[in-house]
């Protein structure tokens, strides 16, 4: 009985060890990066334009033109996939089609985002001639997160009770009706988070955007959708890889690190809190 | 009444239209890819040497680059398979509830961290380290590579894993109990085995991102093209070769036709173990 006791006791200890260990791997990494970029940001950084190809000066083009990319992103993946999900939820039946429609859901949010990037090149770049620009990156990052703006947008709408369409349908409401007054409005939290969600995603790609919008070195903002921007992604990684003097730029890799990292986590924390938040709010 | 109708024809198109993306991101990369078949040939494809650029022969052979995807992607599922499931039964049966409510959402933090940052920390922190510790001359080596991946395959390993494991009917533990097993034993003889498909399925997902993983890798892995078994040495991955050569061949050429059909080959690849894994869950769904 002694002996089971210590094993027990010892295999435990060495899986929370090894539960400890990842934890604190990625409290390092956000640790390290956090720590480096935090001296490199300031006013100028996050204002001035890049000068001696990145080495010195600022990113503004570069936070713009990933603002730009999510804008354009969000604007045609919000709309589609929620009136997807709308279909899904409430008008799709359990036949072969709807079945059709979740495989290919599934397997969209499986594909490799470099693939994206190479149908992107082929659709958007070439075949529509849009060439490298805003409207091609945001049209192929809106194809890559369109599974999650679906998947999170139905269980949104999933969640609200059948009572409250019933109740609505008695009084002699029409279906679309129902939907429009008496379902999106208590699902519209859900479709939040599942969009914010969406923006963290399209924020921090990097290989969709390398073969659709991204411009190496671009210090100046973008005028239309058809020209090429800065993106942070790229920019960082253009910067570790690509620089000539990669040691020399270190600080500037960890700023743009920081900067994305910021914007990515923030707005991935910030979809949490509103999903628990509403889901307070709004208890069946 | 047109109204009604109306709205459901929109919403039908808008439904459609992941399955008309899956349609041209297969037919798109074909339509890149095909002249390939018809000019080199496929044969072309099954050689052993990748040489897009040269003054005497090219060769597209992208064998090389499959075994670098494979090596490591082997490598980082080895790495990440006992850390992820470790980790899973961790916070799912033993942890403590403050560990519970603070570990998951944290570990999964990390899917939300750009693979460009992940591949920045590794150029800048692991690959200097691996150097040391193993005495190489470089640290940009496969091992490197494989390392980063399996970190970014764990928190998709946990999180899935976790799931299946809660949902194990309490009845199952309680049985085991009431019979005289420990609470070791229980986990092991009869949690773990019931939540088995669906940790099978976390560890194919996980797999499905390690393979089709690109930013990362390219920073890490050195890209060498060559056969190898050895963590040690460089390797170059599909994704990685796309995402270096894409931006500086001609539209139309060979070479850009190549980089197609390695696309294909990806997309192939990942299509299939996601169906794998969608079949095995369902079979086994709790």
């Amino acid at each position: 009985m002694m002996k089971t006791g210590a094993t027990e006791k010892a295999v435990y200890f060495s899986m929370r060890a090894v539960t400890y260990l990842i934890v604190l791997v990625i409290a390092y990494i956000i640790f390290d990066i956090v720590w480096n970029g935090m001296r490199v940001i300031n006013w100028d950084f996050l204002t001035g334009y890049p000068r001696r190809s990145g080495a010195e000066g600022g990113i503004f083009p570069a936070i713009v033109g990933t603002f730009y990319l999510v804008l354009g992103t969000i604007a045609l993946a919000l709309p589609l996939g929620i009136a997807s999900a709308i279909y899904l939820s409430e008008y799709a039946g359990q036949g072969r089609f709807t079945r059709a429609i979740r495989l290919a859901i599934i397997t969209l949010a499986g594909v490799p985002s470099i693939v994206f990037g190479l149908f992107g090149l082929g659709l958007f770049v070439i075949f529509f001639g849009f060439g490298s620009s805003i409207l091609a990156g945001s049209l192929t990052l809106a194809c890559l997160i369109l599974p999650i703006v679906i998947v999170s947008s139905e269980e949104a709408l999933r969640s609200v009770p059948a009572s409250l369409r019933e109740g609505s349908l008695a009084l002699g409401a029409t279906k679309w009706k129902t939907i429009y007054k008496n379902v999106l409005p208590y699902s519209m939290s859900g479709m939040l988070t599942g969009a914010i969600l969406g923006i963290g995603r399209a924020a921090g790609e990097t290989a969709p955007i390398l073969l659709t919008v991204a411009a190496f070195f671009l210090p100046r903002l973008p005028r239309s959708v058809f020209d090429q921007v800065m993106a942070l992604p790229y920019h960082l990684y253009v910067l570790a890889t690509q620089h000539p003097e990669v040691a020399k730029v270190r600080p500037m890799q960890y700023g743009t690190a920081l900067v994305l990292l910021i914007l990515v986590l923030g707005v991935n924390i910030g979809a949490i809190i509103l999903r628990n938040h509403f889901r307070k709010k709004y208890r069946w | 009444m047109w109204k009604e109708k109306a709205v459901r024809v929109i919403l039908l198109g808008a439904g459609s239209t992941s399955i008309l993306i899956v349609i041209l991101i297969f037919f798109f990369l074909g339509r890149e890819a095909f002249p390939f078949f018809l000019a080199p040939g496929i044969s072309e494809l099954l050689g052993t040497r990748w040489i897009p650029v040269s003054f005497q022969r090219e060769s597209f052979g992208i064998l090389p680059l499959i075994s670098g995807s494979v090596l490591v992607t082997v490598l980082a599922t080895l790495i990440a398979i006992p850390f992820g499931v470790c980790g899973a039964v961790y916070i799912s049966e033993v942890a403590l509830d403050a560990e519970r409510e603070t570990f998951k959402p944290f570990i999964e933090l990390l899917t939300g961290i750009p693979s460009v940052v992940i591949g920045f920390f590794g150029l800048v922190v692991l690959a200097p380290l691996v150097k040391e510790v193993f005495a190489l001359q470089t640290g940009l080596t496969a091992l490197t590579g494989s390392l980063l991946l399996a970190l970014m395959a764990i928190p998709t390993i946990i999180s899935i894993s976790e799931d299946s494991l809660r949902s194990v009917p309490k009845s199952y533990k309680e049985a085991s109990l009431a019979l005289g097993a420990s609470k070791l034993q229980t986990i092991w003889k009869v949690t773990v085995p019931s939540a088995l498909p669906g940790i099978i399925t976390a560890v194919m997902l996980g797999m499905g991102r390690v393979i089709g993983e690109t930013m990362a890798v390219m920073m890490v892995t050195g890209n060498a093209a060559v056969i190898t078994a050895s963590p040690f040495d460089s390797a170059r991955t599909m994704t990685a070769t796309i995402a270096a050569e894409m931006g500086e061949v001609p539209f139309g050429s060979v070479h850009y036709r190549a980089l197609f059909c390695v696309g294909l080959v990806l997309l192939l690849t990942t299509f299939g173990i996601n169906i794998v894994a969608q079949r095995v869950l369902k079979k086994y769904r709790m």
